[in-house]
């Protein structure tokens, strides 16, 4: 088994597909509805099949931040640009394959959005990287 | 078979024994611990005939046998305390002496809820963990921590109620705040608080902190729909409402009001029930509702969430434009200021500027439910004003 991130961004990575161009304040209430279902409906699928390891969503707001010496406040930065990626959540699975992980993307990828239409989001898939095995030879 | 709820409300009572008999505080709830451990193993075929007596006995035998075992000096200390077992009547102020010494000023809120659950609640820190979402060696160690804050510190007289009130009252709220696994700390504050009411009976705001939450808790089973996504009050299904809970929050926050000294906590829950009393949303008595809160601004001066709320109590009695003119006072950062400000503002028949504070609301809360909730009412929004196919 193997780990991957599936990472959501608010912003940032390639040209969106134009389904999931829409910002959600412009869908219907039920079509938010039917979008935040679908997703629990996965998570439920994951946590059946075994594979469900985390999933957290992040709040829009947040800054860069870095050590400024001695006794110095921490200097920040942000909020970000507009231009800048912006990750809005993560699921962490646990599964057998690198194909695998690619179909939990796509079905994540699936979600409906406006008109009910799947959304097409790109979603960005992270390997873990591993611990050594315990067998060596 | 283990009775759950019987170990549970005997754990604050032998806490309370050891305490009394002079062990500190963290090595008796360690012993406590332990002796709860022997119990699961030993009454499976039963509890003895005086559990409680049991369970002291056994509690004190840890304790003495950790004493023991790391000095011989504090042992000969600790013989000079021996006394006998609190009766019925040192109960109530056993649990007391407990939640004050778990919400003591000098720990954090988050602290003091993880204590007070682990020392007085009985709950198990795996248990504690699940509930706030962290892993269980987070915990144990936010646990350990809060209790060498207190050690040291001698307690046999209970300390401030107020303290304890405050505490009970965050963790009632950590369980409200949408998260399916919290739930049980809802549930855990309520039980925390009546143990409180039994111990300080003539305390009106004790039994309006109970007031308050029973009838906030009556509502639980509306707040959210079945995909799990909070319906705010005036479209909740009051059909849902638990009638059994709130009659039994009016009556407890009755009796509270005729001891004649009001607090925060009793003109909370007369908001509460005012709410509670309305058949539909459009039956609500708004200006009843609103005296309380200038009876709750007068008892919280300066509190920014309280002005907060009146102005949406304003807005219904005085109209949307007052209400808007008190929030516009308010501090920009304030957390809802925003999302009460979009209410106001749609009541007033401004639709887009609501939609857009909707919007601007559900970016910057942190609570997912809230920011699902907060789109979807600036989605209705822009579907009644936008150029939609409709």
């Amino acid at each position: 088994m193997a780990k991957y991130l599936l990472l959501k961004h608010y912003r940032g990575g390639p040209k969106q597909h134009p389904n999931a161009e829409a910002p959600m304040e412009d869908w219907t209430p039920d079509e938010i509805t039917a979008h935040m279902q679908y997703m629990w409906d996965m998570m439920d699928d994951l946590r059946e099949r075994g594979e469900f390891v985390d999933a957290q969503a992040l709040a829009p707001q947040g800054r860069f931040v870095r050590y400024d010496g001695e006794g110095r406040p921490p200097v920040t930065d942000g909020p970000f640009a507009e231009t800048k990626d912006l990750i809005a959540g993560w699921i962490t699975i646990d599964v057998e394959s690198e194909e695998r992980a690619y179909e939990a993307a796509a079905h994540l990828s699936a979600a409906p959005g406006k008109d009910g239409l799947p959304l097409h989001e790109w979603l960005e898939v992270r390997p873990f990287h591993g611990e050594a095995p315990a067998v060596e030879d | 078979m283990i009775d759950d709820h019987l170990l549970r409300d005997l754990t604050p009572q032998v806490l309370g024994a050891l305490v009394r008999r002079g062990a500190d505080f963290a090595a008796a709830e360690d012993a406590v611990q332990d002796a709860l451990a022997e119990a699961v193993r030993g009454w499976e075929h039963g509890a003895p005939d005086e559990p409680k007596a049991w369970l002291v006995t056994v509690a004190w035998r840890k304790f003495l046998d950790a004493r023991r075992s790391a000095s011989a000096r504090v042992m000969r200390e600790i013989a000079v305390h021996r006394e006998p077992a609190a009766g019925p009547a040192g109960q109530a102020d056993d649990t007391l002496l407990l939640l004050s010494r778990c919400c003591h000023p000098a720990l954090s809120p988050a602290s003091a809820i993880a204590l007070t659950l682990r020392a007085v609640g009985g709950l198990t820190t795996a248990q504690i963990a699940r509930a706030f979402l962290v892993p269980e060696p987070t915990m144990a160690q936010r646990i350990s921590r809060a209790k060498r804050t207190l050690a040291g510190e001698r307690f046999e007289r209970p300390g401030d109620v107020r303290a304890v009130l405050r505490v009970l009252y965050l963790m009632f709220d950590q369980g409200f705040a949408g998260d399916k696994t919290a739930e049980d700390l809802s549930a855990e504050a309520i039980r925390l608080a009546r143990q409180l009411v039994a111990s300080v009976p003539r305390d009106p705001e004790a039994a309006g902190l109970l007031a308050l939450l029973l009838l906030h808790h009556a509502r639980r089973p509306a707040r959210t729909d079945t995909a799990g996504q909070l319906v705010p009050l005036a479209e909740q299904d009051r059909a849902l409402w638990d009638t059994g809970m709130i009659a039994e929050g009016v009556d407890l926050l009755q009796h509270a009001l005729a001891m004649g000294r009001v607090g925060e906590y009793q003109a909370q829950a007369a908001i509460a029930a005012l709410h509670d009393d309305a058949a539909a949303a459009a039956e609500t008595d708004w200006p009843q509702i609103l005296e309380w809160y200038d009876e709750l601004a007068r008892l919280t001066p300066g509190s920014p969430v309280v002005a907060l709320n009146r102005a949406v109590a304003v807005g219904h009695v005085d109209g949307p434009l007052a209400g808007l003119r008190l929030v516009e006072a308010l501090d920009p950062g304030l957390p809802r200021r925003d999302a009460v400000a979009a209410y106001l503002h749609e009541r007033a028949g401004n639709r887009a500027e609501a939609a857009r504070l909707y919007k601007v609301a559900a970016e910057s809360t942190a609570v997912l439910a809230e920011h699902a909730h907060l789109l979807k009412q600036a989605a209705r929004l822009n579907r009644m004003t936008g150029p939609g196919p409709d």
